[in-house]
């Protein structure tokens, strides 16, 4: 949910990275993180297990700059992947703005993102959110790994509507900031819009 | 249905703010925070030092959500307030219709110090939430109506 104070002049809005266990979700927040200027982003929180998965939700906050004199700020959520905390995933849709559907390529993982993709379709008609409405963008990660599907094959099998599709190596950096770019932009569009 | 935007005035940001300040004097705490339900950070009051307010909103945000989520687990609507008690520093959460009353105090103050003054000024603030929708509810042009691809894209350059 946008939340724009004219008196600091900013604009905040929410964005979640979704996805099935492992996908990416987190390395795609680190990337930004550590590609980003200090000054430009808040400390990136993890409430994660001590094995390092993430048990409630990453979070950081990132400034991109300004809009027609408000500072737009951006602040990004992951949602834990592993199918049994689900009530977690719920939550941290509440008031989101855009959603990035982070796809893990692996052919051994495509009915994890089959699964994942149709829990997110559930849990945000739970909150009133329409999948084919909300800004959106689908990410096919680890496009470096051997055992592949091809990228035609993954869009065609999870694409929804027109979502921009983005190939990525989130270990690497490759594709975050255009993942991130193209939600963005959508959100700010909407507000254009309402 | 998810909840509208929160568009706030100046005139309204600034009531806030005093409404705080005058929380934070009566309860003598160190901080006190107003935060959407979403993790938003709306206003805050008092001695902020390096204090990391957007990670604290964020997180005040996600405990309020999963206590919540327990609540409605064994029949509760939800827990309306929650207190953390610390060897030096405490916080204690008002859940006030949309948003969240965060007051951070340590040894010069009470929990239930805290409590009464949290809970004196709520109607003060739910007054606030509902003028708060009401704006937003008129026709006033948004200044984002007229935003360009090309504002959008110097963002990312």
């Amino acid at each position: 949910m946008t939340f724009i104070n004219y008196a600091s002049r900013e604009i905040n809005c929410k964005i979640v990275y979704y996805g099935p266990g492992l996908c990416g979700k987190t390395t795609n927040l680190q990337h930004i993180f550590e590609a980003t200027a200090p000054q430009s982003r808040g400390k990136l929180i993890s409430l994660a297990t001590e094995t390092d998965r993430t048990l409630f939700f990453d979070f950081m906050p990132l400034e991109l700059g300004t809009v027609r004199g408000f500072k737009t700020r951006f602040h990004l959520y992951t949602v834990p992947g592993q199918v049994f905390y689900d009530a977690s995933r719920k939550l941290i849709l509440k008031g989101v703005d855009g959603v990035v559907f982070v796809a893990d390529s692996q052919e051994e993982r495509m009915d994890a993102n089959i699964e994942s993709l149709y829990n997110l379709e559930e849990n945000l008609k739970a909150q009133g959110y329409d999948l084919m409405k909300i800004p959106y963008v689908l990410q096919l990660n680890k496009r470096d790994l051997p055992n592949v599907i091809p990228a035609a094959d993954l869009s065609a099998e999870l694409m929804r509507r027109e979502e921009p599709v983005v190939e990525a190596i989130a270990s690497t950096g490759a594709g975050v900031f255009d993942t991130l770019k193209a939600v963005a932009k959508q959100v700010l569009t909407e507000l254009r819009k309402s | 249905m998810p909840d509208t935007p929160i568009l706030l005035q100046e005139r309204q940001y600034h009531q806030i703010k005093d409404v705080l300040a005058r929380l934070r004097t009566d309860s003598v705490s160190r901080v006190v925070f107003l935060v959407d339900k979403d993790g938003q950070e709306i206003a805050v009051q008092g001695e902020i030092g390096d204090l990391d307010t957007t990670s604290l909103a964020s997180l005040a945000a996600g405990n309020v959500a999963a206590t919540g989520g327990m609540a409605q687990l064994i029949g509760e609507k939800e827990f309306p307030t929650l207190s953390h008690e610390g060897e030096r520093e405490s916080i204690h959460i008002s859940v006030i219709g949309r948003l969240l009353l965060i007051v951070v105090f340590d040894e010069r103050s009470t929990l239930g110090l805290v409590k009464l003054r949290s809970r004196q000024v709520s109607h003060q603030i739910l007054a606030m939430i509902e003028e708060i929708t009401k704006v937003q509810t008129s026709s006033e042009e948004s200044p984002f109506a007229e935003i360009t691809d090309e504002d959008i894209d110097s963002l990312f350059n």
